[in-house]
């Protein structure tokens, strides 16, 4: 039986190509859109995943930031991050409390990583130019990093001993500048403004530099900012900024467990900073950075997919409104029908699956749809990822249950016709 | 004289429009139907024919009176217990044939057996055979719009012999064709009539085709006001 009127409900949807198809458009948009963006919350996910893993998931970040009462770490990082407030010098992490840090835990950390940010500038040889932004690294900050070296090498003790003036460059500034032949860059010395002071710095090693499908299309080589290494101490003297540091990163030795070592830092600082007002001194370990932000990106994908899902609504409410249409077309039928021995309850089920089939069909499409605009919008972001089995099955069983709801009602009327009114009809 | 497969008992039908205006359609009608008998039900328009048919065909409740359709009492039936009836022990004939549109000739025979939970198989064959019947037989796939009237009625009719009724009861079924083919029609339900014994409950306004018929019951106002079998008349 139930057969039957899945045949009988194909037949009559075909009868109305275009009045199906434009029913089942609600429900094709809202599964779309959903699938759409669940897909790219996956690939968002994925994304922010692996960059802030390659940042090394078992290090540990300590930055300097303004005091807030704000409890969560990751916000209060963001505000800091947005804010313009330049602390004085003598707010910044000096040297000698990192020294100090590293006495006290020399059995737990494996490499201090220093990262200054110089500035922004460009590179130029000729008319060649590369942007770049230029940070001053210690040791080990190429042991934490993950950067594929494709020539050279990193920076020598030597280097970052002495402040000598060299460079670890990306493989977009050899493209822009050697025609991409890094064998000849190595060596090479090269020019490099920033803001109205020039610098030379002699090439040391090329990193690879991995272009984002999105930043291929938008943009093209010279328009990309990449960073250009220097040794920290070759920082400090150009900038004379001798003082201090606002961010660093720890490497734990394997087998530390490094949210204790964060707390531990934290501690640590507290007692240099416990009668600074305006700063102090936060520490947290990458995967919980990743986890926070994780949970983040979902909900905000689950917010967004929930108000796409209002579209299934609106499009569950045009199935119901054509299903009346369809019902008072087809009186003399659900009266002949009756005539011939149909109980209410199987001209409702008619009717119900006739609703279910069209709801399940553009939920289907809708799937298609989603797949497509998902993979497209995944990537141009980078991570292409499949939407989930589950969430098809999901949407499936979603778009199943708006044909019940709003198929039930105009299934009723028609079930609870009297048969005469029905046959007689015009 | 056989057993009665229709006994209305002093059935009265009355509809309400609004509280007030109550209508009397049927002011209690009394009639037996032996089986195998052949019957026309004539009256003008507004003479509760139509009424009466459908209490016949049991789409509709009198307001008091009894029912016994083929050994069932029919008047306190609940609603299922009615479609089940209808689909087991009537066979509907209209005017207006009602073919499902949008399937087959076939299909459309097959709908009544499909209530009845008949196998595909059976009703298939069964399908068949009733098409053979009406001489319909190289037309299954066919649409009803691809029919012409005459064979639109000859399926209906088919689809009305479907699960073996105890009656056919139909409705002008000659109204919407020529005199032709309402003679093929006619024809048919005379052989259907004789050769499987079926019992038909004809409703029209012509007095021709009543005059055909073995019984012709008379309407007017709500009342029975003759029976007139083969030759004399019985005026109520």
């Amino acid at each position: 039986m139930i057969w039957e009127n899945i045949v009988l409900a194909f037949t009559s949807l075909k009868a109305n190509k275009m009045r199906a198809l434009l029913t089942m458009l609600g429900i094709i948009i809202g599964i779309a859109a959903v699938i759409t963006i669940m897909t790219v919350g996956d690939s968002l996910l994925l994304y922010v995943e692996n960059e802030m893993t390659s940042l090394g998931a078992n290090n540990i970040m300590i930055s300097l930031q303004e005091r807030t009462d704000d409890a969560n770490k990751f916000s209060a990082v963001m505000n800091s991050m947005m804010s313009t407030e330049i602390p004085g010098e003598k707010d910044l992490i000096s040297i000698e409390m990192i020294k100090n840090l590293y006495n006290k835990y020399k059995d737990e950390i494996r490499a201090i990583t220093v990262y200054d940010i110089m500035g922004s500038g460009q590179v130029t040889q000729g008319r060649e130019y590369a942007n770049v932004s230029i940070a001053g690294v210690s040791a080990g900050y190429f042991a934490s990093e993950d950067h594929d070296m494709i020539g050279g090498n990193i920076f020598s003790v030597r280097d970052l001993e002495e402040g000598r003036n060299v460079a670890i460059v990306s493989s977009i500034v050899t493209d822009n500048l050697f025609n991409g032949d890094v064998e000849k860059a190595i060596g090479s010395n090269i020019e490099v403004s920033i803001g109205d002071k020039y610098y030379t710095y002699t090439i040391v090693g090329v990193y690879d530099y991995v272009v984002q499908s999105m930043q291929a299309i938008m943009t093209s080589s010279y328009d990309i900012t990449t960073e250009m290494f220097i040794p920290y101490k070759t920082s400090v003297k150009q900038t004379h900024n001798n003082s201090g540091v606002t961010n660093f990163y720890i490497v734990a030795k394997a087998g530390v467990d490094s949210d204790l070592l964060a707390n531990k830092i934290e501690n640590f600082f507290d007692g240099y900073y416990r009668n600074n007002n305006d700063y102090q001194v936060v520490a947290f370990n990458m995967q919980a950075m990743v986890s926070m932000v994780s949970s983040m990106i979902s909900t905000i994908t689950i917010a967004i997919s929930v108000i796409a899902g209002i579209a299934l609504i609106v499009g569950g409410i045009g199935v119901m409104n054509i299903m009346l249409v369809s019902i008072t077309e087809r009186t003399r039928e659900i009266g002949t029908r009756k005539a011939l021995g149909a109980t209410n309850s199987s001209i409702r089920i008619q009717f119900i699956v006739e609703a279910i089939i069209i709801c399940l069909i553009g939920g289907a499409i809708g799937i298609i749809f989603g797949i497509i605009g998902g993979r497209i919008a995944a990537g141009i972001l980078g991570y292409t990822t499949s939407p989930s089995i589950s969430s098809m099955v999901i949407s499936l069983l979603f778009s199943m249950a708006t044909g019940v709801f709003f198929g039930y009602y105009p299934a009723n009327k028609a079930a609870k016709m009297n048969p005469i009114d029905a046959l007689r009809y015009e | 004289m056989s057993e009665s497969i229709i006994k209305l008992e002093n059935i009265v039908k009355k509809f309400y429009i609004g509280k007030q205006n109550e209508l009397e359609i049927l002011h209690g009608i009394s009639l037996k139907v032996s089986k195998g008998e052949f019957i026309s039900i004539v009256g003008p328009s507004g003479s509760g024919k139509s009424t009466l048919m459908n209490m016949i065909g049991i789409l509709d409740r009198p307001t008091s009176g009894s029912y016994i359709l083929d050994g069932i009492d029919v008047s306190s039936a609940k609603d299922k217990e009615l479609s089940n009836i209808r689909n087991k022990k009537i066979g509907f004939v209209f005017q207006t044939y009602n073919l499902i549109s949008r399937t087959t000739a076939l299909k459309n025979i097959e709908l009544p057996m499909l209530y009845a939970g008949v196998s595909k198989n059976e009703r298939e064959k069964r399908a068949r055979e009733l098409l053979k019947l009406v001489e319909m037989e190289d037309r299954e796939k066919h649409f009803p719009e691809e029919l012409s009237g005459g064979q639109k009625q000859r399926v209906a009719i088919a689809r009305a012999m479907a699960n073996n009724p105890a009656i056919i009861l139909a409705d002008e079924p000659t109204g919407a064709l020529d005199s032709k083919t309402g003679r093929l029609v006619m024809d048919l339900f005379h052989k259907l009539n004789k050769e499987q014994g079926i019992t038909v409950v004809l409703i029209t306004h012509s007095k021709e085709l009543a005059s055909e018929t073995d019984r012709i019951i008379s309407i007017k106002d709500g009342n029975i006001i003759s029976e007139e079998y083969g030759g004399g008349t019985i005026v109520k």
